[in-house]
């Protein structure tokens, strides 16, 4: 992998949590846990999960922890147009 | 008169049952009743809290506030005498619970054989959290601990006490792990794996006996004269129902209680959901019993709606759970295998019987080291899949299969001798989320 690959990479990476919410498939969820264990400001993303609801309090910093950690692929970004020209 | 709604059991099917119940019907007056001390939990998070991937609080989903917010009764108790003629439920401590409607949902128990040593205190199973304590308790002090099973909570156990013990062994029967479930290739990949990660795989070795020294496990004793030096065994050779009060009530019972796709027992007003519950599969022809979380919660859902003047009719889905075993991450979906398993009595935790109702079908595979993916191809759909490691196609291959959706137009290809499956079915997915 090239630099430009490595920067290219980082920046769709980037621009996936600026534009994403956090947004989860509640049949999938068992409730385990662990995204809320994981959330660095203490959101309960597993209630979210509960509702089928996207994370959508302005405190999250959609910093991905919480969708990385997931271990049934609960949860997923998805795109909103909040910054879309 | 306000509606009393009676809830035996306070897993995932009978909070959904009672949050279904409250949506329904504001006034009801709603028992939910648990012999379990710790309440609701995560029973699928034990797995992470025995490995110390999240903590004991972190089990616990609701907070009071939920349960206030339901307006629930919550009792703590043992139900023992069910009267459907009287509509009333007794407890053990003498109190009696009188219904309008009521709901089983009293979930399954792991089983244990009959073997010499099994009653010694230190031979352990994994049903709830007081285990998961029991367990943990046992492990900090042990230095080496047999686990005897198959399915996913033998090796939940495993990578538990892995993290606690300096030996783990792990015993099966015969030469494979979960053998109508996974496939030869894909057990392989998981004793392989579990032996990179220091888990001692005994292969052909039954136990006979548990041995003990001064009150205390010492031992175990395989059928071909194998010992083995341990402070722990814990057994995981599978579930059953937990239907004796439903039985004794003379409502019909099979293996779990038989329900009707209302989630309506035999009884008039009585109601079963999640492991205890038996349920009519239209796709099979007959009564099939699941233990996967997620279809108790359906369940639940679909029961309370129903008791609270509902008509919903309960569909199964595809069966479908996403696991960890030894580490890999794993989608199984739809029909899979068949067959019995030397290692389980019965169905697991986490498991469908669903899946080993595979009829004709062929085999697509593609693997790369741990990542590894099986098709079972029907003439013209998808009829189940098995996904390891790499899960991106994971969510794709669930609505392929649960939606029946066409592919006759990338049959052929992926039929092919090393076909390239995944790009083959990124492809057809695309437009999927």
């Amino acid at each position: 992998m090239t630099l430009r690959d490595l920067l290219q990479r980082d920046r769709a990476r980037r621009t996936t949590l600026v534009t994403g919410q956090v947004t989860p498939e509640a049949g999938r969820c068992v409730q385990c846990g662990i995204c809320t264990y994981y959330c660095p400001i203490n959101i309960d993303v597993r209630r979210h999960a509960w509702l089928g609801e996207p994370v959508q309090e302005s405190h999250c910093l959609t910093c991905g922890e919480c969708v990385a950690r997931c271990p049934r692929g609960v949860l997923h970004f998805e795109r909103i147009e909040l910054f879309q020209p | 008169m306000s509606t009393r709604y009676v809830i035996v059991g306070q897993g995932v099917a009978g909070i959904a049952a009672a949050e279904a119940i409250r949506a329904a019907d504001a006034g009801g007056h709603i028992t939910l009743l648990s012999d379990d001390p710790h309440g609701y939990y995560s029973r699928p998070g034990l797995a992470y809290y025995l490995t110390g991937e999240i903590s004991r609080a972190h089990l616990f989903p609701w907070r009071e506030a939920e349960f206030t917010h339901l307006r629930l009764q919550r009792v703590q108790g043992q139900a023992s005498v069910l009267d459907p003629a009287g509509h009333r439920l007794l407890l053990s401590n003498g109190a009696t619970l009188p219904y309008d409607r009521l709901l089983l949902a009293t979930g399954s128990a792991a089983l244990r054989p009959t073997l010499p040593g099994i009653d010694l205190p230190q031979v352990v199973t994994l049903d709830n959290l007081a285990d998961a304590e029991r367990i943990l308790g046992l492990a900090r002090k042990a230095h080496s601990a047999v686990v005897v099973g198959g399915g996913i909570t033998a090796l939940e156990i495993v990578e538990g006490l892995r993290e606690h013990c300096r030996r783990v062994h792990y015993l099966l029967r015969g030469e494979r792990y979960w053998g109508n479930v996974l496939d030869e290739a894909e057990g392989r990949i998981v004793l392989d794996r579990l032996a990179a990660d220091g888990v001692q795989v005994h292969t052909h070795s039954e136990l006979a006996a548990i041995e003990a020294k001064r009150g205390r496990v010492a031992s175990i004793l395989t059928a071909s004269g194998k010992r083995v030096p341990c402070d722990l065994v814990a057994m995981a050779i599978g579930v059953a129902p937990r239907a004796e009060l439903a039985r004794a009530a003379g409502l019909q019972v099979d293996r779990g209680v038989l329900v009707d796709e209302f989630l309506r027992s035999s009884a008039p007003d009585i109601y079963a959901a999640g492991d205890v519950a038996q349920v009519y599969d239209v796709r099979a022809g007959k009564a099939l019993l699941d233990t996967l979380w997620t279809a108790a919660r359906s369940h639940g859902d679909a029961a309370g709606q129903n008791m609270a003047g509902g008509s919903l009719r309960y569909v199964k889905p595809t069966p479908l759970n996403v696991t960890r075993l030894a580490g890999i991450t794993t989608t199984i979906i739809g029909s899979v295998g068949f067959g019995r398993d030397a290692d389980l009595v019965g169905i697991a935790r986490g498991d469908s019987e669903l899946w080993r109702q595979l009829g004709q079908a062929l085999v697509a595979e593609d693997e790369h080291e741990v990542n590894r993916l099986r098709l079972l191809v029907g003439p013209t759909t998808l009829i189940g899949a098995v996904l390891m490691g790499d899960q991106r196609l994971s969510r794709p291959l669930q609505r392929l299969i649960s939606e029946q959706t066409d592919i006759t137009s990338i049959r052929a290809q992926l039929l092919a001798p090393n076909a390239p499956l995944a790009a083959l079915l990124t492809r057809l997915t695309e437009g999927f989320r």
